[in-house]
């Protein structure tokens, strides 16, 4: 609540009037923040976020004595109940004490509110893991700091980017059995900063946690970790952004056609970039044709416009052919339409990614046929991407995606709505894939055709920071990198000189 | 950072509403994207109607995702007979208002073999009148989707299922092996027999829905808000005594009471709360600083460890 509103004496009374129109403990002028826990099997994921939804008072009486209750028998050493039980609700999970599937939770502090995803850490539930993955804004990524960085916590961090995540925070779990060492934490930290980097992620707070006792989760751990002078958990998440507004032009993936008589027809959709006013023109895709807009109806409001998120209807001046796939959008700032493109993707069931077999892809309302051609699959060891001609399950991939009709995508970077998408396979009617596009390909042959390459010799910092932008992460596997001395660079760019 | 509020919206002239909070209008915008998308990918889509406030936001959005149409599918209420005589009411009130296509269903089972909640227990009951119920009236009406109104906040088994759950043609549900859902591209395709059913309102907890309710003026039933009326105590459950064939046991006297409901189901299986909120201002405000969950008052839930999964698995909502 604003301070100066209570100083002022005249609006006394209307606060009084109104006890809990403005309840305090919720501030909704924002969208919720959406975050997801990852990182290995057992590093602690979920007992996080049940002791994070403890400590900020969104456990319920009721819920608290089952907890109690369940936690019999599996008590820790320290007595406490096991978080995790909070989230862990289908009976496989409480079992085996593992998660399998991810879990959606709400709660909110003061500052704001939030959606949590907890995602499974175990392997072969990768695909729940990027399932919680593809709507988040922040990831908190889980190492046991006993153990460090695992190949497991290389993939959830990378499919994490992958999805465009670009805020991460490192806890540094189960500090508790390290007997609070500093030098560990910044050990782990420091080796995560290098992954973090050559994903191009920016912004990463390392935070050492004991989830179980909730030390600099909601309350500070400075008791037992008077060296850590940093933030809290929840500070972190208080002041992350949302996703932002995305830039790109108008977008409308038409849902449906509504036609309740024959003097209305309008095209239903959430806008999904950009925004559109009555007067705009448009151009509807694939077929090429161009209207102006004349209306946008919503059921109790008469709108004079409408931004990305907006669930709409759209009515246009002239009879032109939309149907439920096509796509409404600004006629001077298209996405790209054509047969042939590029993307990445990360294979989620047992059946891998065959080559030449043909999937059904949807992106926003549009489904077709496509023929997917892997490429090249990440090494999570060393980040190299080799090249593949299949994808196993919880590949990385890159592919080259060929259509028998026209697909219209932007690149993901720009728009993760309109360049994402899913692979079906037809057999099976299973989601196989969850990719993301990353260019338009030329029909016949590839896009890096005139084969020109640069060498640039840079100093090793400003080289970091060019290697840590999305542009370069993106096509980090046409780069050669070296790292030399400057007299061994000056040597060699005199070399090609002569 | 401080939110901008896009100006966007003008007000109708004849609404007295201000516009909703980007909270409530996120919401909004996920279910209606939800609605629109299983009735255009599905044949003979279904909305659960089991009158209850989730249902009364259900309707709405689905009345908002659909307009200037109609809603372009029935509502299916499973009617056990032991509902609340207000419930019936307002259901009846509802249809006539908004033009919509209601079909109610009861097992014959209830009538031929006297199933109630008293004779049965209420894990049978359920499981016969509800469960096995729901399950007929889908068979018969031959729906691919159905929409209900569950929240992931509500229980954890719910907390994990997905937007599109995908159901086997004997209405099962697979915990184990649910599609990935990514991003709001959702998979809707299916073979005959089986079925999805959506949930728009998934990512809504209880305080959203009140504060959804009053911000768009959403009928409700009257249930909702404290009352004087007559109750009987059982099991540590305050039940409404006002039908006939509730039969009093040794010991149990009636009374009254000030009370509400915080959810709404069967009555004999329905525990009210005492509660003094008339509006709904007060019912906000009595959440905010409520100490226990809403599934608290119902007995379904509390029948044994792990109650709803096992229902859910065998095709409850
Ligand atoms: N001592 C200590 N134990 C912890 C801490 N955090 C988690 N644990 C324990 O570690 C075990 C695994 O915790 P979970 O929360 O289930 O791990 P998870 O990452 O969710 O596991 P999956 O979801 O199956 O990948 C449990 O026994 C926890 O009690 C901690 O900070 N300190
Ligand atoms: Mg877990």
């Amino acid at each position: 609540m604003t301070a100066p509103a209570l100083a002022n004496a005249a609006l006394d009374e209307t606060a009084v009037a109104l006890p809990s129109q403005e309840p305090a403990r919720v501030a909704r002028d924002s969208r919720p923040l959406r975050l997801i826990t990852c990182g290995s099997v057992d590093d602690g994921k979920s007992t996080l976020i049940g002791r994070l939804l403890w400590d900020t008072k969104a456990v319920k009486e009721d819920q608290a004595a089952s907890l109690q209750r369940d936690s019999k028998g599996k008590q820790n050493d320290l007595g406490l109940p096991d978080f995790a039980l909070l989230l862990d609700g289908l009976q496989a999970e409480r079992e085996q004490g593992i998660t399998i599937d991810v879990a959606y939770r709400y709660f909110s502090t003061d500052k704001r509110s939030f959606i949590v995803a907890d995602t499974p850490g175990h392997e072969q539930y990768t695909r729940n893991m990027a399932t919680g993955a593809s709507t988040a804004d922040l990831a908190v990524l889980l190492v046991d700091a006993r153990v460090g960085l695992l190949e497991q916590t290389r993939r959830h961090a990378t499919i994490a980017t992958l999805m465009g995540i670009k805020q991460f925070v490192l806890a540094v779990n189960k500090i508790d059995l390290t007997d609070y060492d500093r030098s560990r934490f910044e050990q782990i930290s420091h080796e995560f900063k290098e992954l973090a980097l050559s994903l191009g992620v920016r912004q990463v707070t390392a935070i050492p946690v004991s989830a179980l006792k909730g030390e600099n989760v909601v309350y500070d751990g400075r008791a037992s970790m008077p060296w850590y002078e940093g933030p809290t958990l929840i500070e972190v998440l208080e002041l992350a952004t949302t996703r932002s507004a995305q830039t790109v032009g108008f977008r409308l993936p038409v849902q449906r056609v509504s036609r309740p008589g024959e003097s209305f027809r309008g095209y239903q959709g959430t806008v999904a970039g950009g925004s559109v006013k009555p007067g705009d023109s448009v151009v509807i895709l694939p077929s090429g044709m161009v209207a102006n807009v004349t209306k946008i109806v919503t059921f109790d409001l008469v709108r004079n416009a409408a931004v990305a998120g907006d669930a709409i209807t759209l009515v246009l001046d002239r009879q032109v052919d939309v149907s439920r796939g096509d796509m409404i959008a600004a006629i001077d700032s298209q996405p790209m339409t054509g047969l042939a493109f590029d993307a990445q993707l990360v294979a989620l069931q047992a059946e891998g990614i065959q080559p030449g077999k043909r999937y059904w892809l949807k992106s926003g309302s549009r489904r077709q046929r496509v023929q997917v051609q892997p490429i090249s699959q990440l090494d999570l060891k060393s980040g190299k991407w080799n090249h593949a001609d299949e994808l196993p399950m919880n590949a990385i991939g890159k592919v080259h995606l060929a259509f028998d009709e026209q697909a219209i995508f932007d690149a993901y970077e720009q728009n993760r709505t309109t360049g994402a998408f899913i692979l079906i396979d037809p057999d099976t009617n299973n989601t196989v894939a969850g990719g993301m596009i990353t260019a338009k390909r030329a029909a016949i042959g590839g896009i890096h055709t005139e084969d020109s390459r640069v060498i640039l010799s840079l100093p090793a910092d400003l080289a970091d920071q060019l290697m840590a932008t999305e542009i370069f992460a993106n096509r980090r596997e046409d780069a050669e990198v070296r790292r030399v001395t400057a007299a061994k660079a000056i040597e060699i760019v005199d070399a090609i000189d002569e | 950072m401080p939110h901008i509020h896009p100006e966007t919206e003008l007000h109708n002239p004849q609404s007295t509403k201000p516009p909703l909070d980007p909270h409530l209008k996120a919401l909004e915008n996920e279910a209606i994207h939800i609605f629109r998308e299983v009735a255009a990918e599905f044949e003979r889509p279904v909305m659960l109607y089991s009158i209850g406030k989730d249902s009364s936001v259900l309707l709405h959005l689905a009345r908002k995702a659909f307009y200037p149409g109609r809603v372009p599918f029935p509502l299916l209420h499973v009617d056990t007979g032991w509902k609340f005589r207000e419930m019936i009411a307002f259901r009846d009130e509802m249809v006539e208002k908004y033009d919509l296509d209601l079909v109610a269903h009861t097992n014959p089972r209830g009538a031929a073999e006297n199933v109630t909640p008293f004779s049965h227990g209420s894990a049978l009951y359920t499981d016969i009148m509800k469960t096995e119920a729901l399950r007929q009236a889908l068979d018969a009406g031959q729906y691919d989707a159905a929409f209900g109104g569950a929240r992931r906040d509500e229980e954890a088994s719910r907390a994990k299922e997905r937007i599109y759950s995908f159901r086997t043609p004997d209405h099962r549900w697979d915990p184990r092996n649910q599609r990935p859902e990514l991003w709001n591209v959702y998979n809707g395709m299916i073979r005959k027999g089986e079925s999805v059913r959506a949930f728009p309102l998934s990512n809504w907890t209880e305080v959203d829905i009140w504060r959804y309710i009053q911000a768009e003026e959403i009928p409700i039933v009257p249930l909702y808000f404290a009352k004087k009326r007559p109750i009987v105590e059982r099991d540590g459950m305050m039940i409404l005594a006002e039908d006939p064939r509730l039969e009093l046991l040794p010991g149990e006297a009636k009374r009254e009471e000030v009370i509400r409901f915080r959810t709404l189901g069967c009555f004999p299986l329905t525990g009210a709360i005492r509660s003094n909120a008339t509006t709904l201002d007060d019912i906000i405000s009595e959440l905010e600083t409520a100490t226990v969950s809403e599934r608290q008052g119902r007995a379904i839930d509390r029948d044994q460890a792990g109650s709803m999964e096992k229902k859910k698995r065998e095709g409850y909502f």
